[in-house]
């Protein structure tokens, strides 16, 4: 990280701490310290042909830990969490604008190869999707793709896996079984055992409780806290006490209306230590977010 | 505070006249459906009850002689070893499937995880273009194109002849390669994109994506695809009668003149068999056997189907 964008950070910290939280923030530069980021995002826009979703972006990502994109519908964060592993590119008409830094290098390089950034920063959707396989196959899958493992080694992977993904003690007896079989919130964690599966660094997550109850979102987050001591966790969520229970950082992004009322663009507000944007947040419409008044 | 009224109170639950009218309606629409479902089975029945009658006793006439090579019952005296026409069908449908399989299937892959949507909305009114040539119009093809260009200058075994099975299995092969990509790919593209992220997440390519993920998922519809692909070429007349001729012959050489069993009835049953001829008898005879096995593959087909329905959703 530059010194500069240090200062800038400092600068601002301390002018919400003088002036209080009624003074919203000119630059969305700001936000907490971060040594040795996974992702740095400066400038990103991202649009769908002309549409811009998403705009003006910088914020960096911390290692091993939970960071969360919370705001209301269409303000731009599935989108942004897609371009973390070039997702978006899968969409006819996407692009993307400024930099998305992976530690040092350029996930839109020309030479960066898609394939490779998304075997080392995996992603689990919003609606649990596993494969029409077996539970075993599901979890097989990617390391088969990307390598050819020895049976042995392979079974070794994916009880390896399923135990990460704290499912392995409902499904062991039943590896054969049609994945299809299992409940939502047991789908859910196979797709994240899946992932898991190729050994990434990263894993995104989009809004993966929003199909779930109750029970099976709180076993989710449970193995949230216990995967991030592995693995950097990024999640977008619609549950703002998910985002206070989960993470410990918080990006919070508004949509913002054109004068005509015909194109929405999403921004971000204000990011933050989660502590912070849910107690002492700077901008008064994080304020009217996270209290319920907006949204 | 007002006052509680005690009793109850008088509700009217006989329809309404305006209800009245409304159920009747529904009744008559009710009986019409029924009628419309009782005429269709009513017509398959039939068929099944104007061909076995003919058809068991021709058999019975026919006896063992039906294991034969030689088929000429129009002759005298009459020969009825069916083979040759078993040959024929099997050599025509087993090279249409060569043909349209791989390039079907291909095409239908391409169409639904390779082509851009743009080029999908221009590629696939050609296909269903192609799908609705006439098979009179592909027959010439074949007789005037494929034979006398193709396989009597290239194919390097026997005499080179007008009529070929080989030309006929190519060209039914051209007729149902549009069927196979159209089915397919509409239910390769019915799989949702979901599961298709899914498998690019994980760092899947492209081809892995679609053979692996998107192919098996939508396996039923693929199946279904060649299903009727297969009854297609299995029934195709016109172009066996053009293109193949008209000769039962008795052969391993694709490259000879054959017939197929609808051939067969193409060719003979074009109107002066007397009632009870030999012709009139063969053809019922024929006529059933092609139904037996539609019936046949169709109820294989489906069971293939659900067995993956079952797998998979």
């Amino acid at each position: 990280m530059s010194n500069e964008l240090q200062t800038a950070a400092t600068h601002t910290e301390s002018l919400g701490n003088n002036q209080g939280s009624t003074e919203p923030m000119n630059e969305a530069t700001s936000g907490p310290k971060i040594i040795d980021p996974v992702f740095t995002l400066e400038e990103v826009s991202v649009s769908y042909g002309k549409y811009v979703a998403v705009t003006g972006v910088n914020l960096q990502i911390p290692s091993n830990d939970i960071t969360a994109f919370i705001g209301p519908s269409g303000c731009g964060k599935s989108t942004l969490i897609r371009t973390l592993n070039r997702t978006n590119d899968l969409i006819p008409g996407a692009s993307v604008a400024g930099k998305v830094m992976y530690h040092d290098a350029d996930l839109y390089d020309s030479k960066a190869s898609a394939v490779e950034i998304r075997r080392r920063i995996g992603m689990v959707f919003q609606k649990p999707n596993p494969f029409p396989k077996s539970i075993y196959e599901n979890v097989a899958f990617g390391p088969k793709v990307n390598g050819r493992p020895k049976k042995s080694e392979l079974d070794a992977i994916v009880e390896k896996s399923l135990r990460g993904a704290a499912l392995w003690d409902e499904v062991k007896d039943r590896l054969g079984a049609s994945a299809l079989g299992l409940s939502g919130g047991q789908q859910q964690r196979l797709c994240i055992a899946r992932s898991l599966a190729v050994q990434p660094e990263v894993i995104l997550m989009d809004e993966p409780c929003s199909a779930l109850d109750p029970i099976a979102t709180l076993r989710i987050e449970e193995l949230m806290m216990e995967l991030k001591k592995e693995y950097t966790i990024v999640i977008v969520t619609h549950n703002m006490q998910q985002a206070a229970r989960v993470s410990t950082y918080t990006a919070f992004f508004v949509t913002e209306v054109n004068p005509l009322g015909d194109l929405r663009t999403g921004k971000l507000v204000e990011y933050d230590e989660t502590r912070k944007i849910f107690s002492t947040p700077l901008d008064p419409r994080t304020e009217a977010y996270v209290t319920g008044k907006m949204g | 505070m007002g006052e509680v009224k005690v009793g109850q109170r008088s509700v009217v639950l006989s329809p309404s006249p305006h209800l009245a009218r409304r159920l009747h309606a529904q009744r008559v629409a009710r009986y019409t459906m029924l009628l419309a479902t009782t005429v269709s089975i009513i017509v398959t029945l039939g068929i099944v009850a104007s061909l076995f009658p003919t058809a068991v006793r021709t058999i019975i006439t026919i006896g063992s002689q039906i294991i034969g090579i030689s088929w000429a019952p129009l002759f005298e005296p009459p020969e009825y070893g069916i083979l040759p026409l078993f040959t024929g069908t099997i050599f025509i449908v087993v090279i249409a499937m060569l043909v349209a399989v791989p390039v079907g299937l291909g095409a239908a892959i391409f169409l639904s995880d390779y082509a851009t949507f743009n080029l999908r909305r221009v590629v696939k009114p050609i296909l269903e273009i192609l799908a609705g040539i006439p098979t009179v119009v592909l027959g010439l093809f074949g007789l005037y194109v494929i034979n006398p260009l193709y396989v009597e200058k290239y194919w390097p075994i026997g005499e080179p002849l007008a009529y070929s099975g080989l030309g006929a299995g190519l060209v039914t092969g051209i007729l149902i390669v549009p069927i196979i990509a159209s089915v397919a790919d509409d239910a390769l593209s019915a799989v949702p994109r979901a599961m298709r992220e899914a498998a690019y997440a994980l760092g899947a390519t492209r081809r892995e994506v679609a053979a692996r993920v998107v192919f098996n998922a939508g396996l039923s519809g693929v199946v279904a695809a060649l299903i009727l692909a297969f009854a297609r070429a299995f029934g195709e007349t016109t172009i066996a009668l053009m293109v193949a001729g008209s000769f039962p012959k008795f052969t391993a050489n694709p490259g000879d003149p054959m017939m197929s069993l609808s051939a067969f009835i193409g060719f003979a049953g074009i109107g002066d068999a007397e009632v009870g001829s030999s012709a009139y008898n063969t053809i019922f005879l024929i006529g059933a056997i092609l139904f037996l096995v539609t019936l046949i593959f169709n109820v294989v087909g489906n069971r293939i189907i659900s067995k993956y329905r079952e797998v998979y959703e």
